[in-house]
C-alpha cells in the first residue's frame, strides 16, 4: 500500500507544480512506482512541466465520471521507469470532481503505486478541498516572501483542521546572497514563524526555468544546485537522513542548517 | 554611511528582511486571531456561567469581542454587573 502526498501552498506561483514534477521523477529514479495527479482542474499545468502535454487522451474527470478506466487515463513517462501522470481536465471547473470521488481515486491509486503525489491548485476553496481529501501526508511549499509565508500559515491551519497533521515545509527560491545581506528572510526566520518541520530548501536557479522550458525535470540535472536540492528532498521523503545542502559556503545559513539537522 | 559600509562587508544591516518579518508577524497575529462567531458564542455562554456564580450580571447587555491594534490582540468583555452575590462557603468551595 502506497502513500498519498499532497503538495500545496495557498499562494500561486511558488512552485507547487515544479516541486510535484521533480519529486515524482526523483522517486521514480529510485525505482519506485509513482503517479502524479494534477488536481488543478481547469488550469492544467503539470503535463507541460513534465513535457507530456501531447500524450493526453483522457483526464481525471473522465475517470471519476466513469467515461474511461483509470488505467486508460494514466500517461506513462517513458524517460522515468515507473512514473505516471493523471492529468487534470482543462475545460471543466473545480466542481467537476467531489472530495468523495478524490478519496476513492486515491484509494485505488495507492493500491498500485508506492507514491501518489497530488499537485494542489492555489487557493483554499473547492479545488484545495478536493486535492487534500484523499491525502495521507502534506507538503507545504513557500518562498521567502511575506505573502507566500502568510498563505502557507493559513494552509497549515486548514490542513490541521482537516486532520492532516504534521505537514512538512519546502522553502523554494531562496537566494543565499540576499539572505546574507539581510534582504531576504532566512530559513531560520521562516521556520520560526511557521513552526513546522523542514523537508528541504531549493535555491533560486536559472536551470529550473531552462529545464521547465524543455519539459525535463531539473532533478535529473546532475550539475544544478536545484537538482541536488530536489534529489535530497526525495531521499528525505524515502526516510533517509540527508544533511541540508550547503547553500552558502561558511556562511551563517550553512551553520544554521547544520544545527537544524543536528550535526553540531 | 554606516549602513553602506555594513553592506559593503556583507553584514546584516537594517536589511529589508527585518521589515518583512515584522510585517509578517503582525499580519499573522491578526490572521490567527480570526475566530468564528460560533466559538465566540460558546466562550460567551461559558463566561456567563462562571461569572454568575459570583455576581448578578445583565446577560442581555454582555458583550465580548476581539479587539486588535497594530501590535496586539485583546479579548474585550463588557459585563454589566447588577449586584454582587453573598460569598457563601458553598460558592467558595466550588471554585
Amino acid at each position: 500500500m502506497g502513500e498519498v502526498i499532497v503538495v500545496t501552498s495557498g499562494k500561486g506561483g511558488v512552485g507547487k507544480t515544479t516541486t510535484t514534477a521533480n519529486l515524482g521523477a526523483g522517486l521514480a529514479t529510485h525505482g519506485h512506482r509513482v503517479v502524479l495527479v494534477d488536481a488543478d482542474i481547469g488550469l492544467r499545468n503539470l503535463d507541460v512541466v513534465l513535457g507530456l502535454e501531447n500524450r493526453i487522451v483522457y483526464d481525471i474527470t473522465d475517470v471519476t465520471g466513469g467515461h474511461c478506466r483509470l488505467r486508460q487515463a494514466l500517461i506513462k513517462d517513458k524517460r522515468f521507469e515507473g512514473l505516471f501522470l493523471l492529468p487534470a481536465a482543462q475545460t471543466k471547473d473545480k466542481t467537476a470532481v467531489s472530495p468523495d470521488q478524490m478519496k476513492a481515486l486515491c484509494r485505488e491509486l495507492k493500491e498500485e503505486f508506492d507514491y501518489v503525489i497530488i499537485d494542489c491548485p492555489a487557493g483554499i476553496e473547492q479545488g484545495f478541498r478536493n486535492a487534500i481529501a484523499g491525502a495521507d501526508k502534506a507538503i507545504v511549499v513557500t518562498t521567502p516572501e511575506v505573502a507566500a509565508v502568510r498563505d502557507a500559515d493559513r494552509i497549515i491551519g486548514l490542513l490541521e483542521a482537516a486532520e492532516l497533521r504534521d505537514p512538512r515545509l519546502i522553502i523554494n527560491r531562496i537566494r543565499p546572497r540576499m539572505v546574507r545581506h539581510g534582504d531576504m528572510m532566512s530559513i531560520e526566520d521562516i521556520i520560526d514563524i511557521l513552526a513546522i518541520d523542514l523537508l528541504g530548501v531549493v535555491p533560486e536557479d536559472e536551470m529550473v526555468v531552462i529545464s521547465t522550458n524543455r519539459g525535463e525535470p531539473v532533478v535529473q540535472d546532475e550539475r544544478s544546485r536545484s537538482g541536488q536540492a530536489y534529489r535530497n528532498i526525495v531521499r528525505r521523503i524515502k526516510g533517509e537522513q540527508v544533511p541540508m545542502m550547503n547553500l552558502d559556503e561558511g556562511g551563517f545559513v550553512s551553520r544554521f542548517l547544520r544545527r537544524m539537522i543536528g550535526l553540531s | 554611511m554606516l549602513e553602506f559600509l555594513n553592506r559593503m562587508f556583507g553584514r546584516e544591516a537594517s536589511g529589508s528582511k527585518n521589515v518583512a518579518k515584522e510585517r509578517l508577524r503582525l499580519v499573522l497575529v491578526h490572521d490567527r486571531a480570526s475566530v468564528s462567531p460560533q466559538l465566540l458564542q460558546t466562550l460567551k455562554s461559558e463566561l456567563i456561567r462562571v461569572i454568575e456564580k459570583y455576581m448578578d450580571i445583565d446577560e442581555e447587555a454582555l458583550e465580548i469581542s476581539l479587539d486588535s491594534n497594530e501590535t496586539q490582540v485583546a479579548l474585550v468583555a463588557s459585563i454589566p454587573v447588577k449586584g454582587m452575590k453573598r460569598m457563601t462557603r458553598h460558592v467558595a468551595s466550588g471554585i
